[in-house]
């Protein structure tokens, strides 16, 4: 295969890198008056990008391989870019509003944001753990900057400093379980990997498989690796928070499933337990340690934990239906987020400060009723409550696990999910039955609306009406994902 | 049978309404919810006289494939009809019940409850596995907005109650229907209810589908959400949840878990015996001691629900028939109880009983009312309570006297709780001066109060007009089971001829040498 053939494939990419390079200079030079055409140029490089990916959905087979079989431009990768793509895009639009008035808007965030959607992508499309791992830090580094944005508050730079810690360990981690796995296969090609292991794992080599996951467990902020995502959660700049939630935990799980099913996909028993375990405790532990929260955006960051495991489910079914299932799962998850984090900022009090705190936004149902009914539809929607979207995401999610034979574990997933409605529920109170605080001032803010409306239009029961194509784009997906296993 | 979807136009009515509601001021709320429910009756009447008694089972089907597998599936046979008949029937009259208690958001208030008219209709007009199951399940978010916004003092605790342990109730029962759907590779249900699932696995569907609609009843021991939910909802949250919400677990065993799986549910019969005789017992005793009429109507329909389990778990006609007549007659008589107390609770605002006594003086027209109700609750000859509970209790009979026997003491009990609270109520001297100065029935509350009366009535005094159109489904429900009918107590068996004599037998034999 030519360079040129490689070189078209990447074409995403090469949008990506080209325009975060210039406008890193252009940044460099103009200084933060130029944030905001930065930021319109970061958009339309994510437009760009995303036609390109748009090409790319479906395509399965040979031709989508590059650069030798370390890359490969397929459905499954596209799918994932575009929810990437999208959240960066979203985490751009929505961050002028919320750094303005601090005077923080940098020219270098637009710039960031898109490197991270880069190493994002190049994880999404990674076929070789070389690939794999570039992405993985490049996307990292730039996270950890983000984090740590909004330099003179002090939340805000333990945030980045925790993330950049955990994150590092984590990145050892897997590197260790990649050159083990390296070792005993002999490649570091995902489909030579696969070819390689099979049959009866040598303790070394299980043992490569067991650190990756670990690695990677960190990435997704599965239970017992999710103690940081709380905290930065919670000190990140909250349009960070909206990126965080919502492209990296795409990125890493697409990333997971591409690893499990693809370079391990012949050792199905060897993570199938650990998939399961992972995904319980993330279920029961994201459920029961939202009970206790205060701050609206650590309750999210409870709740995609929680959520990460019933996506998880799908991937312990490892079945073609089961990854289209986490899929669909993401799609709606995203969405929910966007939703849910645009109503967070969009709840400031006069002074113009963000309000995080549940108990400020008691009977926001009477002062900002349109708002509060976004926030409950939220809620719901996580819990998985019919009529809503979410119940969608896991319902097909139960599905596949059903189809594949697992019934105890979706049965104690779903009577988990009960736990987690418990705190749901308990954002609905707080703003539906309590007297109001009257704490929130009239905000508004054209780009946070129109998120907010459109993502409250995909989780209403009008986002049922997207099922057919959604299911049809998410199995294309998967069947790219499992042609090249 | 017509010819448009008259199904989908009644669920399509209140929702549209409701979302037109959120718009409107307090009283422009009022009317349209009121002119809404008010139409869906209309529909409701035209949809009984269509219906063709001993016509085809599912009439008025529907089938439109929406995606992914899923149908816009609707159709009813005799029992759904009925059970619709009777949400359309109470739905104006909640709305009427609420017009001057509720005060604040009422726009929402009115949203909230043709939202729950749309589903609770949904519920029962659903032929798709997963539209039952959405229609099922949404339909906890507005009553629980409408016991917590609009409730008592106790309400969030009441609302957390109610969600929670409903919704632990249905999600196995989801992922049964998973399986089945997996199993069976159909989401219809009136095929699902002749698909023969292998015994074993019927097993733990059953329990499945058991935890809901038992959590729904509700079911000794896992009724305590009840009584917290109906004392703290609105008069009109009391009605809907007494008249019709708690019926869609009896709608549940009678659709799912008998005709899906017979042979399972004649395995866990005792089960749900036993717990039904406790539930009628226990629960009457514990409703003989309260101090609160609602709480004391909530412990009653636990008692009376009993008697629907058990009829429904009788295996023979005249059970499932009687369970079916008790589930709607309750549904009035319990529905009508709540409005009582309401009327008083609106002059008074209060629940204890011993703040109230000798209504009788000042209150003739609502004493009138109440003691019918009163007594239609207790099952007298006449009034619609007592067809369904002869009958369910002739019903258990044959199949086990033990149950009958104990189940019978449930309406002496009745008649002592009932009796004992009307006279604290309405007899009596006039011990408080607020209490004795109350005024009487209104025009709206005669006007509420009076259609419920002529419905059990009805019910009571001419059953075939309401046993006629489900006749039919309840003798092929009774088909489907009778190959996995429990061993009958009752019958007549042949005993065993005496041993004939020595002296006798000689005489036989020597008569014949």
């Amino acid at each position: 295969m030519s360079w040129i053939v490689s070189l078209n494939l990447v074409a995403a990419e090469e949008i990506l890198s080209a325009a975060g390079l210039v406008l890193m200079l252009v940044a460099a030079w103009a200084g933060d008056k130029s944030a905001r055409a930065i930021s319109v140029a970061a958009v339309a490089a994510l437009v760009a990008a995303s036609a390109f990916v748009l090409q790319g959905l479906g395509a399965t087979g040979a031709q989508t391989s590059a650069f030798y079989g370390q890359y490969a431009d397929d459905g499954f990768a596209a799918y994932a870019k575009l929810l990437i793509y999208l959240a960066a895009a979203v985490a751009v639009i929505v961050a002028p509003r919320f750094f303005a008035p601090r005077d923080e808007m940098r020219a270098e965030y637009p710039v960031l944001v898109l490197f991270a959607a880069l190493g994002m992508g190049l994880m999404v499309s990674a076929t070789d753990l070389l690939t794999l791992y570039i992405g993985l830090e490049l996307n990292s580094l730039a996270a950890y900057v983000l984090a740590a944005m909004l330099r003179r508050d002090e939340r805000s730079a333990e945030a980045g400093l925790k993330y950049f810690v955990l994150g590092a360990l984590a990145s050892g981690i897997l590197l260790f379980g990649m050159s083990l796995t390296y070792g005993f296969s002999g490649s570091t090609n995902f489909v030579a990997i696969g070819k390689a292991l099979h049959g009866q794992l040598a303790t070394g080599a299980l043992f490569g498989v067991v650190f990756m996951l670990v690695g990677l467990a960190f990435k997704i902020s599965a239970v017992p690796f999710h103690m940081w995502t709380p905290d930065v959660y919670e000190g990140s700049p909250t349009p960070v928070t909206t990126f965080f939630a919502t492209a990296p935990k795409v990125a890493a799980l697409c990333l997971l499933m591409r690893v499990t099913l693809v370079a391990f996909g012949a050792e199905v028993v060897a993570w199938q337990q650990i998939v399961i375990a992972l995904s319980l405790l993330s279920i029961v532990v994201g459920a029961l340690g939202a009970i206790g929260q205060t701050n609206l955006k650590r309750l999210l960051a409870y709740s995609s934990i929680n959520n990460v495991g019933f996506m998880l489910i799908g991937l312990a079914a490892a079945t073609p239906a089961g990854v289209s299932a986490v899929l669909v799962y993401l799609f709606i998850y995203v969405f929910t987020s966007f939703a849910g984090f645009a109503a967070v900022l969009l709840l400031r009090d006069r002074e113009g400060e963000q309000i995080e705190s549940l108990a400020d936004i008691a009977g926001l149902s009477r002062t900002r009723p349109a708002l509060a009914a976004v926030l409950a539809m939220v809620m719901f929607s996580l819990a998985g409550i019919p009529p809503l979207f979410g119940f969608w995401g896991k319902f097909v999610v139960f599905q596949a696990a059903v189809a594949a034979g697992m019934v105890p574990l979706a049965a104690i997933g779903i009577a988990a999910s009960v736990i987690g409605a418990f705190y749901y529920l308990k954002v609905v109170k707080v703003m539906y039955f309590d007297d109001p605080a009257d704490k929130v001032a009239p905000a508004s803010d054209v780009a946070h609306n129109a998120i907010l409306l459109v993502s409250a239009v995909v989780i209403s029961p009008v986002g049922y009406l997207m099922t057919n194509w959604l299911g049809g784009v998410a199995q294309q997906a998967a069947a790219a994902l499992f042609h090249t296993a | 049978m017509i010819g448009f979807p008259i199904l989908s136009l009644m669920l399509a009515v209140p929702l549209v309404a409701s979302l037109v509601s959120l718009a409107l001021s307090a009283q422009g709320a009022r009317w349209l919810a009121l002119g809404a429910t008010l139409v869906d009756l209309v529909l409701g009447v035209v949809l009984w006289q269509h219906y063709q008694i001993g016509g085809p089972q599912w009439q008025f089907t529907e089938r439109l494939p929406l995606f992914s597998g899923f149908q816009w599936a609707l159709g009813i046979d005799g029992i759904a009809l009925t059970l619709i008949a009777l949400t359309v029937l109470l739905m104006p009259i909640c709305i009427g019940a609420s017009w001057h208690a509720i005060e604040k958001r009422v726009p929402e208030y009115m949203a909230a409850f043709l939202l729950m008219e749309t589903l609770m209709i949904g519920v029962f007009a659903a032929q798709d596995l997963y539209l039952f199951y959405i229609m099922f399940e949404a339909g906890l978010i507005p009553m629980y907005l409408v016991i917590g916004i609009w409730g008592g003092a106790d309400r969030i605790y009441a609302s957390y109650k109610f969600f929670l342990y409903t919704l632990l109730g249905s999600v196995l029962m989801l992922i049964a229907m998973l399986w089945m759907v997996h199993e069976a590779g159909t989401t219809d249900i009136p095929t699902l209810m002749v698909y023969n699932f292998p015994v074993k696995a019927q097993t733990w569907l059953w329990l499945a589908f058991f935890a809901s609609f038992a959590v729904k009843m509700p079911m000794w021991p896992v009724h305590t959400w009840l009584p917290d939910a109906h004392v703290q909802a609105p008069t009109a949250g009391s009605v809907i949840l007494a008249g019709v919400l708690l019926k869609m677990g009896g709608y549940g065993f009678i659709r799912f878990s008998l005709p899906m799986f017979p042979e399972a549910s004649a395995y866990f019969a005792p089960l749900v015996w036993g717990l039904s005789m406790v539930a009628v017992v226990y629960t009457s005793l514990v409703a003989l001691v309260q101090q609160d009429m609602k709480k004391l109507i909530a412990y009653s329909s636990v008692a009376h629900m009993g008697i629907v389990t058990i009829g429904l778990f009788s295996f023979n006609r005249q059970g499932l028939e009687g369970s079916m007549v008790v589930m709607l007659a309750h549904g009035l008589v319990a529905g009508a109880l709540f409005l009582c107390v309401g009327v008083i609770y609106d002059r008074l605002h209060t629940r204890e009983i011993s703040r109230y006594g000798g209504l009788a003086i000042n209150m003739p027209k609502y004493a009138l009312f109440f003691m019918f109700f009163t007594m239609a609750s207790i099952g007298l000859p006449a009034t619609a309570n007592f067809v369904g509970e002869f009958l369910s209790l002739a019903g258990i009979y044959q199949v086990s006297t033990w149950a009958a026997l104990i189940c019978t003491t449930g309406i002496i009990l009745g008649a002592a709780y009932m009796l004992y609270l009307y006279a604290r109520v309405v007899f009596g001297a006039q011990k408080n001066a607020d209490a004795a100065a109350m005024p009487d029935l209104d025009l709206r509350e005669w006007a509420l109060l009076a259609p419920l009366v002529a419905a059990t009535l009805w019910m009571g005094i001419y059953p075939e007009s309401f046993i006629a159109p489900m006749r039919a489904d309840i003798a092929a429900l009774d088909a489907r089971l009778a190959s996995a009918r429990p061993a009958s107590d009752a019958a007549p068996t042949a005993g065993t001829p005496a041993p004939k004599t020595e002296a006798a037998a000689n005489t036989v034999e020597g008569s014949a040498r």
